[in-house]
């Protein structure tokens, strides 16, 4: 039995509302297909190329609107690029969103409208090489506080926020598409699904008792339909999904909601952990036996 | 106040204030002598103006504030323990009642200071560590980042409320302690240390105050008291120490506190780069993926 006050929680739990965790996914996709978009051009794909920049772009205009709307005071949004600073993940955050949205807005527009095609080619640069850091990011966002479950995340949040990018990106780029040249979006769907279920997998082995919230309460029951929508997804899209354009659709639309599921999951886990003191306190105080870790001056006891 | 000291364990950026940096100060809070009159949680809200937040009678012993908040940044912690009041097997009787004035730890390396993408947590020339409100934007994430869940944000209407229909009513911005920014200008201690009747609360600057809390340590060593210890006077604990530090008669869980609380900004240059990987890792893999195999 681990000690606590009245069993009261000894972090804050985060004050996000609904924005953020769907922030989390609507960032990942608009990271994401910037890439797709660049490499199933290079790889002479246009269909799927202005696909995927289509939908970078409708999901990069999406995203600071979430944001803004989250915040206690959103006619402040504007102070987040009064500074740039390294140590505020949120901060780097911010400027990414803004040069990488700002690019496939751009790259949208331009290609909409027929013009300037060496601009458009070069904000389609910009928004490639900022869209892995936008879809990844958001990994150290949630890592860099005193959550239990997201710190001692950290080593697997941004490689499973990646993947779960990926599949998401590939996943609606397929359900805008002909399955004829649909392939590689398919593709990057079903691999999406697969690297981010054995990413959770690893997650969870590493943290131990920590990582029990994702097999509790709402986290629990998010993660469980974060697998199921996501694999039935990946599933339908490497079988019927490959014909036919309802089956792709509808393929495309399951893994998409099984990613934001995930993400959700992980937002809610990180409530739930914040919210118990045992998992705080109890690795903590663990810590402090083996290496004296906090270092607190203690006199002969007597319990 | 206007001399330069060199404490240990500095703030990073405390120097940045040159010729107007005094020395950093803070608190020591001896809860061995704490009476739980709540004092000081009532002269902070005076000084400070911090509305009120309803009432709850939440049977927890006399504590019915339960945790430091956005409208709370004192809260006297009351614990009844059937505990020895003496190390030594004197004094073996029943009841034993712990009190402990908390407060915003001020911390050398501070999460929350780290965090804020806005810039409007700043480190002032007392050491401190102080929300600019004309700043916030109320994003919220210095309150998952404090190891102590000090910081929050306020849900109260605010005062300058905007219309309606251009974003909520609700103040929407983080509070938390402020070690009286405005009295140490004036030359004035906190008002919380200024109510303390039994010098529980002892403000000043902070070398001082380590030095009078190893003399009360000490004295309580000699009287066997049972379980006290330091908690956040040592400079090279996870957050670099405390600048309110506390004497506690039990372990710091015990009262609500993080036994061995670890700043989340020192594992972020590791984090950065591993990001950085996982980044090109997509990028790579991405193109990898549309690249290999046909278009069907």
């Amino acid at each position: 039995m681990t000690t606590s006050y009245y069993g009261r929680p000894v972090i804050k739990e985060p004050t996000w509302t609904w924005e953020i965790p769907t922030y989390f996914f609507t960032g990942g996709v608009s990271g994401a297909s910037s890439v797709l978009s660049t490499s199933a051009k290079l790889f002479g794909n246009e269909k799927l190329s202005r696909r995927a920049l289509y939908i970078g772009a409708v999901f990069d205009a999406i995203s600071p609107l979430l944001l803004i709307s989250d915040l206690g005071r959103p006619e402040r949004f504007h102070h987040m690029l009064r500074v740039f600073k390294v140590t505020s993940p949120m901060n780097v955050g911010a400027w990414i969103l803004l040069v990488n949205g700002g690019a496939s807005n751009t790259a949208a527009v331009l290609e909409l409208l027929g013009i300037l095609k060496p601009v458009k080619l070069l904000a389609e640069l910009v928004a490639t090489l900022f869209g892995p850091p936008l879809a990844t990011y958001t990994g150290v966002l949630v890592a860099d506080t005193a959550v239990p479950v997201w710190h001692e995340g950290r080593h697997e949040l941004p490689w499973l926020f990646g993947a779960s990018a990926a599949a998401s990106a590939g996943a609606a780029a397929t359900m805008f598409m002909d399955p004829d040249d649909a392939a590689p979006a398919r593709r990057l769907a079903i691999g999406g699904v697969v690297a981010e279920g054995t990413l959770v997998h690893a997650m969870e082995l590493r943290l131990g008792e920590v990582g029990e919230v994702y097999h509790k309460g709402t986290a629990g029951k998010l993660a469980l339909a974060a697998k199921a929508l996501a694999g039935g997804g990946a599933a339908l899209l490497a079988t019927k999904g490959r014909k036919s354009s309802a089956a792709a659709t509808l393929g495309g639309a399951l893994v998409c909601a099984g990613e934001l599921c995930l993400r959700w999951s992980v937002f809610k886990a990180g409530v739930q952990s914040a919210r118990d003191p045992k998992y705080t306190v109890k690795p903590q105080r663990e810590r402090a036996q083996q290496n004296g870790g906090s270092k607190v001056t203690t006199l002969p006891r007597n319990t | 106040m206007s001399a330069v000291m060199q404490p240990t364990g500095e703030p990073a950026g405390f120097d940045a204030w040159g010729d107007d940096q005094h020395a950093r100060v803070g608190f020591f809070t001896d809860t061995s002598v704490c009476i739980g009159c709540k004092a000081c949680e009532v002269a902070c809200k005076e000084w400070n103006l911090i509305p009120q937040d309803g009432q709850e009678w939440t049977g927890h012993s006399y504590d019915n504030t339960g945790e430091l908040s956005a409208n709370s940044w004192r809260h006297v912690a009351f614990v009844e323990q059937e505990k020895p009041l003496h190390a030594n097997g004197d004094g073996t009787t029943g009841l034993r009642w712990l009190m402990e004035s908390d407060v915003c730890k001020h911390c050398t390396h501070a999460g929350c200071l780290d965090v804020c993408p806005t810039g409007s947590l700043f480190r002032t020339e007392f050491g401190t560590v102080v929300v600019q409100e004309d700043i916030c934007n109320g994003c919220g994430y210095c309150v998952p980042a404090c190891p102590f869940g000090v910081i929050d944000k306020r849900h109260l209407p605010a005062p300058d409320a905007l219309p309606a229909f251009l974003g909520t009513k609700e103040d929407g911005r983080v509070w938390k302690c402020t070690l009286c920014y405005d009295r140490l200008k004036g030359g004035h201690e906190p008002a919380c240390a200024k109510a303390c009747p039994t010098k529980s609360i002892q403000f000043g600057p902070l070398d001082e105050l380590r030095q009078r809390a190893d003399e009360r340590l000490a004295k309580l060593q000699e009287q066997s008291w049972n379980g006290a210890q330091l908690y956040g006077r040592d400079p090279d604990d996870g957050v670099g120490g405390f600048g309110a530090f506390f004497l506690l008669l039990d372990d710091p869980e015990v009262y609500g506190l993080p036994p061995d609380p670890v700043v989340p900004t020192a594992k972020l240059p590791e984090m950065w780069r591993n990001m950085a990987t996982a980044a090109a890792a997509l990028l790579v893999g991405i193109a990898g993926v549309v690249a290999l195999g046909g278009r069907k």
